[in-house]
């Protein structure tokens, strides 16, 4: 298993502590790969935008890019490599058209600050701005399989017009396979 | 003297002599050199298991004296901040082996000692050595120790230059590694500024082809070689941090004696470092740097194939004499082997020198990390 912008290494440490998987991280962060191995977790200090090309084809079960597509310059050639060496790959984002963030904008005028979205204009490591349904559309534009998808409020799943009500987006990801190849 | 409880206290360096006639070592030059003696200390306890042994590995003008203190001496050993009780190297739990290389000059058989056949100074019959011959050496002692795994083997620079030399010759009888600001093969630049200290040293006349032993040493040009080395550990931060451009205090009537104080310290350093080092070592254990390229013969995909050990790469951002992009060519190597690696980039503004002095960062992560190797291991 591979977290692309693991943090400190808080999903990774739970992951391998109840279900024994093997996992390495991958942060920019100094401070948090000094987390990551007090935890005892393998990681690297490294760029994601650099790329995953040391890496042979189909080496993880699992890539995870839990909160962190948003931060990368070019999400959709670090997905396509995360398709490549993973054979499933984890998505989870901050849906920006939640409706909190669009009345903020709507009858406030002000760039939207929720708990999803906990930062100001001026410090947010968000570069990338999308809602649910642009993800999705994005999936089928450069051929990226949904396999699952689960949108989150307050830790409860959201049923209806998760593109308005939901904060959290999670996709369960595979590289598409075009028949007869 | 041993003032705390996290220091190992008082220590005596010992000698392992071995390759003698007709059993001498091979070396990678296809020569075979021997009788061969390493000066080597330990600190801590071999557990019955045999399986807590760290062996530590020194940079360019190290030696086997890495903590504690000799009899009536007043500086502690050269990773004493490391090694110790409750120390990243912590000697209450592992048992850590430390030896000057083949070719130096602080005990182990180098150009200085007295060659067996002619009763004098090897000097320049001394054979040209690796990176490669300093670890086979190595790995005679470790044997000697009746040691048939290390649990790791660290070392910065030259150091780190051994660790994965291990890490390629030796990959099962290490359990991890970590290499710090080190490379896979020497630069040009690298190799550029070894060759000023050596020509330093050559155009000294008391150099005298290597034979000084027993007259004048060429200790101006060794000095030399010495000061250009200490440029290129520091840093345009730590420099300016350190000396600014404040001037000496005590001016010399020379016109051209040293008026900033980072002359003062430049000559300072290599003054002192003519008193413990031999110039002929210097040549020869640079050559072995320079030569030094794991990848010949080999591919960064190819390099560690064989390797199982768990491996913690360390880099500091300011070294300009190892830059870090080295180390991500380490860390590259690991992926595409699959190593189990960690890589971590130390923010720093000392140079390469941060190896030496980036304490409690490198403490973290060690000490983690060996407890998490030790954990993976069962120890």
């Amino acid at each position: 298993m591979l977290d692309l912008g693991c943090g400190d290494g808080e999903l990774l440490a739970d992951l391998v502590a109840k279900n024994n998987v093997t996992a390495c991280g991958i942060d920019i962060d100094e401070q948090a790969i000094y987390k990551c191995v007090a935890r005892g977790l393998s990681v690297f200090q490294q760029d994601i935008d650099t790329g995953l090309s040391e890496y042979s084809d189909q080496y993880f079960d699992y890539v995870i890019l839990k909160q962190s597509l948003q931060q990368i310059q070019k999400p959709d050639f670090i997905m396509r490599e995360a398709t490549r060496v993973g054979k499933k790959l984890i998505v989870s984002l901050p849906n920006f058209a939640h409706y909190t963030a669009r009345f903020k904008i709507l009858f406030r005028g002000r760039a939207p600050v929720t708990t999803t979205l906990p930062y100001e204009w001026y410090n947010t490591p968000n570069i990338h701005f999308l809602s649910i349904i642009d993800f999705i559309e994005f999936c089928e534009m450069k051929k990226f399989r949904i396999e699952k998808s689960l949108f989150i409020r307050n830790n409860r799943a959201v049923k209806i017009l998760p593109n308005f009500f939901a904060e959290t987006a999670i996709f369960l990801l595979s590289k598409h396979q075009i028949k007869g190849t | 003297m041993a003032e705390s409880n996290t220091s190992v206290g008082v220590v005596k360096t010992k000698y392992f002599t071995f390759a003698k006639p007709p059993n001498e070592l091979p070396l990678e030059s296809g020569e075979a050199f021997g009788p061969i003696t390493l000066a080597y200390e330990t600190y801590g306890t071999l557990n019955n298991q045999r399986s807590n042994a760290v062996l530590v590995l020194h940079a360019l003008s190290g030696d086997s004296h890495a903590a504690g203190y000799h009899e009536g001496d007043q500086h502690p050993g050269w990773w004493d901040a490391m090694i110790g009780p409750g120390k990243a190297l912590d000697t209450e739990k592992y048992f850590v082996i430390c030896s000057n290389v083949l070719g130096g000059c602080t005990g182990s058989t180098g150009p200085s000692s007295v060659n067996p056949k002619t009763k004098k100074p090897y000097g320049l019959d001394f054979p040209l050595i690796t990176i490669k011959d300093m670890v086979d050496a190595q790995w005679q002692m470790i044997d000697h120790l009746g040691i048939e795994n290390l649990l790791t083997v660290i070392g910065g620079s030259m150091g780190g230059m051994q660790v994965l030399q291990n890490m390629f010759s030796y990959p099962d009888r290490i359990q991890s590694a970590i290499p710090i600001a080190t490379a896979l093969k020497h630069s040009p630049q690298q190799i550029a500024f070894d060759e000023v200290g050596r020509q330093a040293i050559l155009a000294d006349p008391n150099w005298d082809d290597g034979d000084y032993y027993g007259h004048a040493f060429p200790d101006k040009g060794l000095s030399v070689a010495r000061m250009v080395g200490h440029i290129t550990y520091m840093s345009d931060t730590s420099m300016p941090e350190k000396f600014g451009r404040r001037v000496k205090e005590n001016q010399q009537p020379f016109k051209f004696s040293p008026n900033f104080e980072v002359e003062g310290y430049l000559q300072y350093r290599g003054d002192n470092f003519v008193k413990r080092f031999d110039a002929n070592s210097y040549l020869y254990i640079t050559k072995a740097i320079d030569a030094f390229n794991l990848l010949n013969g080999t591919s960064v995909q190819n390099v560690f194939k064989h390797l199982r050990a768990k491996v913690l790469v360390i880099a500091f951002k300011s070294d300009w004499l190892y830059p870090a992009y080295q180390s991500h060519e380490i860390v590259k190597a690991c992926k595409f082997s699959h190593v189990d690696a960690t890589y971590c980039e130390v923010n720093s503004t000392y140079g390469h020198d941060a190896f030496l002095l980036e304490v409690e960062e490198e403490t973290h992560l060690i000490k983690h990390f060996l407890r998490t190797v030790s954990k993976d291991r069962k120890l």
